[in-house]
């Protein structure tokens, strides 16, 4: 049990490095004996990582950037996603104007990965000068963007409506309009790279929202058909591995359909990604309402809603507020689960490291840099957001009452 | 509804109309909610079945008694051979995904207390290095993970002749992974036995005396002395029995390949070490956030009845954190048996990546899919029905 009251602050001492070496490191006997078997192991592994460094060749990754970020996306279509770019990095740039914490860690990763390109020695990647002041023009946005935050239009729900329309904009610019000299269609066969991964993991996460709180809601529906229909597919999905999901959904969901329809293979990566996910989104949401105390529901029968008013206006946006933490969550895993689309034959940031690698011979040492370097890129995406989710829970106050 | 008589016009009760009677409404969703799940369904079992008669898509379970002609790498059990049938192919596949799962989750536990035990330490260093590998681990994508494991260290290891050895006893190279193992002898089931009642004797000697102890408040020393039987009768053993029970088999490099020991693909080596490390970080916050659920009053309690730090540990710190750690436990074991599925990405023959080539080889999509699925629903179901066993247990210790 947390004590109500405030702790008091206790006086802040500060030790000296040798007082702070004693109290931390050689306390006792088996601290020193740990300490120096723990020195040891990172000796070991500092000199295997520089050893590695000093003849890591990292080819496979400098000379095809365009490729992990992008896929095959046409060279002379790239502005679109450049476009794209600049929406999320200006959204992003109001959200920390006026969210503050809670968006941060996402603007300074703009902008140091937007500083990175722009300002990265010629020697080690290439990047033409309209790439370079396309980053910096970037990073300038962001800046705005905050500064638009701050000012009075920032309002909360405003910057959610954007974000909401954001993503549809975002998509059709990608995808482009049919019969169109200006924004040709681009097939998603081109699309690839970590744009792929992001793209799957946000549309998979707002299309899989609205499905969970459906099947939440029916889950504890007094109506058996609804509430059986909601158990079992919750269950099933959440008692099978993703890439069985996935599987279904680019094999045997053709064979569900009638001949003559034939469905892209990222939308059904992408239902595949949306149903398993919903499953859990589903149960994130029905863990709010079941915290939602009863009160609440008597309050509102009191003031004469009906059953559905009751939910929609009382019970689930205090239910959905509660969990939000729990939705980033699935979102940092979501992310991380959309490189399994590789073993349906889509190329996300892994596949393409696996192709370049196939398709490169001379290449077949350098394994080791590729796929470090593809981990740390999902580690710098997925540490941020799983930073920020800590502020969000602090903000929304959740489980501290 | 019938309208009622009442003295003023203006207050005469009307009635809930229709659209707002809760019992009409439910009854309408009850209805609607039900033809559109009737009418999915119809939808996908008609389609299904006329591209069964259109396309010549066979949907029946005979195929599994005919001969599956393809290889697999690796079985445990089974000798598998190319000419035993599609079942048999399916259960070798089978057998693969628990022999992983069952050696993962075992040392998946192992390291989860061991770091996250290590986290809580009061050596900064220690604390701080456990700290950096569950945030390393955690926020890399497994299947990244399994990569850079099979294909980043295991296919970047040196060729049979320069393998990488750990003195006799253990050599990596490009093939796999070759270990010293035992060998049995004509002595081994007799030494067995003994081992098996030390072990009894030991439980035996440790709940009499311990009682004894709690009864008379006289040491007993009822740990060591179990202690003692259950490593020194094994040993009297060994040096009794007429042969030696089990001798050590070491991998010795022959003219192609490395003879003796224990064997391991690389492929097999690569999932359990991504999956034990994976779910090893995973466990390790469920250990810690488990361990310091438990009241600070309960330790300082602890000390003040004079026990000592192993002894709080033991008897008060761990049997209350495990009824924290024991659900998302359990959960995290599920998620390595249905992550072990992953190993299809690089080569390793468990249920799935069996099934998917029976998918190929004898055309039956559906009711493959099925069985994977039906698979991994009872091993699911497994889980949930030991844990809630366990709800039910500790349901039954509370207040």
């Amino acid at each position: 049990m947390e004590s109500i009251t405030p702790e008091v602050l206790r006086p802040i001492r500060t030790l000296g490095p040798i007082a702070w070496l004693r109290r931390n490191l050689f306390n006792n006997w088996y601290n020193v004996v740990l300490t120096f078997i723990v020195l040891g192991v990172i000796y070991k592994v500092l000199i295997g990582l520089i050893n590695f460094l000093l003849q890591a060749n990292w080819d496979p990754v400098t000379t095809r950037p365009v490729l992990y970020l992008v896929g095959q996306y046409p060279a002379e279509e790239l502005w679109r996603i450049g476009l794209a770019v600049f929406i999320i990095s200006f959204l992003f740039g109001i959200s920390w104007g006026n969210w503050g914490d809670l968006v941060q860690t996402f603007a300074y990763l703009i902008i140091a990965g937007s500083a990175a390109a722009a300002f990265i020695p010629s020697t080690i990647i290439s990047v033409s000068w309209p790439v370079r002041i396309f980053f910096l023009v970037n990073i300038t946005l962001v800046f705005v963007g905050r500064a638009v935050g701050r000012s009075r239009f920032g309002k909360p729900r405003t910057i959610l409506i954007l974000w909401l329309i954001s993503l549809p904009i975002v998509i059709i610019l990608i995808y482009g309009f049919a019969q169109s000299e200006f924004m040709p269609v681009v097939l998603t066969t081109l699309w690839g790279g970590l744009m792929v991964n992001l793209l799957l993991a946000a549309i998979g996460i707002a299309a899989s929202f609205p499905v969970g709180v459906i099947l939440a809601l029916g889950r504890r529906s007094s109506l058996p058909v609804l509430r059986w229909f909601c158990i079992g597919f919750i269950e099933i999905v959440r008692g099978v591995p993703l890439i069985t999901i996935l599987f279904m959904a680019s094999i045997i969901l053709p064979l569900f359909l009638p001949g003559d329809i034939r469905i892209d293979r990222l939308i059904r990566a992408l239902i595949g990604i949306t149903m398993f996910s919903a499953a859990y989104m589903a149960e994130n949401i029905r863990g709010g309402l079941q915290a939602i105390p009863l009160g609440q529901y008597d309050a509102a029968k009191a003031i004469g809603l009906n059953s559905t008013l009751t939910t929609l206006l009382i019970i689930l946006p205090q239910a959905i507020r509660l969990v939000i933490p729990a939705i980033v969550g699935q979102f940092i895993a979501l992310f991380k689960d959309t490189t399994l689309v590789l073993i349906v034959g889509l190329l996300e940031i892994l596949g393409v490291g696996k192709a370049i690698l196939g398709g490169n011979p001379q290449w077949v040492t350098s394994q080791t840099e590729v796929y470090l370097f593809v981990a740390a890129a999902f580690w710098v995406f997925t540490f941020s957001l799983s930073r920020s989710s800590r502020h969000l829970e602090k903000a929304l106050g959740v489980g501290e009452r | 509804m019938k309208q009622r008589e009442g003295r003023i016009p203006i207050l005469t009760y009307q009635g809930i109309p229709l659209w707002r009677d809760d019992r009409v409404i439910k009854g309408v969703v009850q209805v609607v909610s039900a033809i559109i799940v009737v009418g999915f369904l119809y939808f996908f079992i008609s389609n299904i079945l006329t591209a069964a008669e259109n396309r010549g898509l066979a949907l029946g379970f005979d195929f599994l008694s005919e001969a599956a002609g393809f290889p697999i790498g690796e079985s445990v059990f089974i000798q598998y051979d190319p000419s035993m049938s599609f079942g048999q192919a399916f259960a070798v596949g089978l057998l693969n995904t628990l022999k992983v799962s069952l050696i993962g989750v075992v040392f998946a536990t192992l390291v989860g207390i061991i770091v996250g035990v290590a986290r809580l330490s009061t050596n900064w260093l220690l604390r701080s290095i456990a700290g950096v590998y569950i945030e390393i681990v955690r926020n890399v994508p497994l299947l990244v993970l399994l990569f850079f494991i099979f294909f980043g260290v295991f296919q970047q290891l040196p060729d049979v002749q320069n393998s990488f050895a750990i003195g006799d006893l253990i050599f990596l190279n490009q093939r796999g992974v070759y270990m010293a193992w035992y060998l049995t002898t004509g002595s081994t089931v007799t030494w067995a036995i003994i081992l098996a009642a030390a072990f009894i004797l030991a439980m035996i000697a440790f709940v009499i005396l311990g009682s004894y102890q709690v009864r008379t408040g006289r040491s007993t020393y009822p740990g060591w002395i179990a202690l003692g039987i259950l490593i020194g009768l094994p040993i009297i053993g060994w040096f009794i029995l007429p042969e030696q029970p089990l001798n050590l088999d070491l991998p010795v490099l022959g003219k192609f390949n490395f003879v003796g020991g224990l064997t391991l693909t690389t492929q097999f080596t690569a999932l359990l070490i991504g999956l034990i490390f994976y779910t090893g970080a995973f466990i390790a916050e469920i250990v810690r956030a488990g361990i310091q659920a438990v009241s600070k009053g309960q330790v300082e309690a602890a000390k003040s009845i004079g026990l000592k730090p192993m002894q709080s540990l033991r008897l008060v710190i761990f049997p209350q954190a495990l009824r924290v750690v024991i659900p998302p436990l359990i959960s995290q074991y599920l998620n390595l048996t249905k992550n072990s599925s992953l190993a299809i990405a690089i080569g390793y023959p468990d249920m799935f990546a069996v099934g998917r080539i029976m998918i190929n080889q004898a055309g039956r999509a559906v009711p493959v899919f099925i069985m994977i699925m039906v698979t991994y629903l009872l091993l699911s179901l497994t889980y949930s029905v030991i844990l809630n066993l366990y709800n039910r247990r500790i349901a039954f210790v509370e207040r």
